[in-house]
């Protein structure tokens, strides 16, 4: 994990899972800081939107200056990975009509998908750039990809097709919860994007 | 708000009894899942990881009660993670008297279409056959709730035979393990419901928290001993022990009516919190909600919850539980 040395992680710590992603890489070896407040982004390389719910978290981004202040960041070279709630924060649009998302990343995506709580599931899926063994992906009252854009990159898909992890140079996100198993290999893979300031990881 | 490596682990608690390593196997076939995945594997529903994983992506924030679509959309509009569909609220239901009932499934489900976020909805303690009308219902968490009349003076349902998850309440640390075992995959205080009064919600969380650091300073040799104090399973004490904190996400309820409740029990260290009757029994709810919301989340930082507190109108007239007479106390009901 040469890659990942000396950069710094943040978590969006306003609602949800973000201390099971701090735990994730704590287990990698990044002391990750949480943000709460537009000024702890300073210094990052890269920003995790952990799972939680959209619309609590849209509200508190929008309360705390992160409309504006993330867009900035992103334009300044930080790497952004969402997952799950932080996918549709991510979204360019939704094809629910609210929360409105920041649109830092050219997807469309459907809230829920995949039903209610009692539809939420797990399964094993190839993810493009990480070898071995499949992930087991963990989907909770999840999204999918239901539109993407030039130069995004599907990672990930569910067997008709749509997308659940996507890449756009050094934003990522996933439908999915990697924070909730023992497999760090997505977490890694996020770390060595941070890391890599020219947008390249290093296969 | 402490982390540990059982967060991330895809085991149960009860790893003794081999039937239960994901609750019991649910294969998704209908809906989308039947579509989807025909000539793929069948996917894993309702196991232990995605029950307790969605209390998990509700932390740090705040669950409310509401009665009708109206309050469902204003407590979604401030930020709530999730809503409690009821009939009424605890403290009506304590000015009502009489026995109170799971809640109308038309009402429930009309709140399940008015809003995006999850549904819970409570089932009497024991009652499993309300809970297994919630889960066909499509309920996205059942709160197996003493704010109700119980159904059953000596058993609670046995929670491994649902997909849908629940949350239960506890008023020390034992009571929590024993519901765990019972395959609750999310735990709350039971505090007193419908009072205002945080005393009791406040006495829960730092007994829970308590025993919890006390058990982590015992040897091993005392924890089968210290598991039959509690009336906890073994298995679980051991597990609390070498993790310092619940099996799963633990947040307050019974009496939070201000957002500096809430920053109060997010200090001592609970996951999130639930605010029954103190939103919609406020002068202003919507206010109310949006600063418990902010609270929660910046509970650390005295300057916010100072900001969000100023100018919020009247909280719920509150009742003090310490005048009560026993039959008064909802916590006393569950064993």
């Amino acid at each position: 994990m040469v890659a990942t040395g000396g950069s710094r992680i943040g978590v969006l710590a306003l609602q949800g899972d973000f201390a099971e992603h701090l735990a994730a890489l704590r287990s990698i070896g990044i002391e990750g800081e949480e943000v709460r407040k537009v000024s702890q982004l300073e210094g990052l390389d890269g920003l995790i939107i952990p799972g939680g719910e959209s619309t609590a978290i849209t509200k508190l981004m929008d309360a705390y200056s992160f409309r504006a202040a993330l867009p900035r960041a992103v334009a300044d070279g930080l790497a952004v990975w969402g997952t799950c709630a932080g996918m549709i924060v991510m979204a360019r649009s939704l094809t629910d009509p609210y929360p409105k998302p920041l649109g830092l990343l050219d997807i469309k995506v459907s809230r829920n998908w995949f039903g209610r709580q009692v539809d939420s599931f797990e399964s094993d899926f190839k993810f493009k750039g990480i070898r071995g063994k499949p992930i087991r992906a963990v989907f909770i009252r999840a999204p999918v990809v239901e539109e993407i854009g030039d130069g995004v990159e599907e990672l990930a898909v569910l067997p008709d097709g749509h997308a659940v992890a996507v890449r756009s140079g050094r934003l990522m996100a996933t439908a999915f919860h990697p924070e909730l198993t023992d497999d760090r290999r997505v977490h890694r893979y996020f770390a060595d994007l941070a890391a890599a300031k020219d947008g390249k990881t290093r296969d | 708000m402490a982390t540990n490596a059982r967060r991330t682990q895809s085991k149960p608690p009860i790893s003794t009894n081999g039937a239960r390593k994901n609750g019991v196997a649910h294969s998704a076939t209908k809906g989308v899942h039947g579509r989807l995945w025909k000539d793929s594997p069948k996917p894993e529903v309702g196991n232990w990881r995605v029950k307790s994983g969605l209390a998990q992506m509700l932390k740090g924030g705040v669950i409310m009660d509401v009665v009708t679509e109206e309050h469902a959309r204003i407590a979604e509009d401030a930020g709530a993670v999730a809503v409690m569909a009821l009939e009424r609220v605890p403290s009506d239901i304590r000015k009502d008297g009489g026995v109170a009932r799971m809640s109308d499934p038309e009402l429930i489900v009309r709140i399940m279409q008015s809003v995006t976020i999850p549904v819970m909805a409570k089932s009497r303690i024991g009652h499993f056959a309300e809970a297994q009308v919630l889960q066909a219902l499509g309920v996205d968490y059942c709160d197996e709730s003493e704010v109700l009349t119980p159904a059953d003076t000596e058993f609670h349902v046995n929670k491994w035979d649902f997909k849908m998850p629940f949350v239960c309440g506890c008023t020390n640390l034992g009571e929590a393990l024993r519901r765990i075992g019972e395959g609750a995959a999310m735990i709350r205080t039971k505090g007193e419901a419908g009072t205002g009064d945080v005393v009791q919600a406040v006495t829960h969380a730092r007994s829970v928290l308590g025993e919890i650091r006390r058990i982590q300073a015992m040897k091993e040799e005392e924890l089968m001993t210290e598991a039959k104090k509690l009336g906890a399973p073994y298995e679980l004490v051991l597990e609390v022990r070498r993790t310092g904190r619940l099996p799963v996400v633990n947040f307050a309820a019974g009496g939070i009516a201000t957002p500096a409740d809430a920053s109060l029990l997010m200090q001592i260290g609970v996951d999130g919190v639930f605010v029954g009757s103190g939103i919609f029994k406020s002068e202003n709810p919507a206010k109310m909600a949006a600063a418990i919301v902010k609270a929660t989340t910046h509970y650390k930082d005295p300057e916010v919850i100072a900001e969000v507190s100023k100018g919020l109108g009247g909280a719920m007239r509150g009742l003090d539980s310490s005048k009560f007479a026993p039959d008064q106390r909802l916590a006393v009901r569950g064993w």
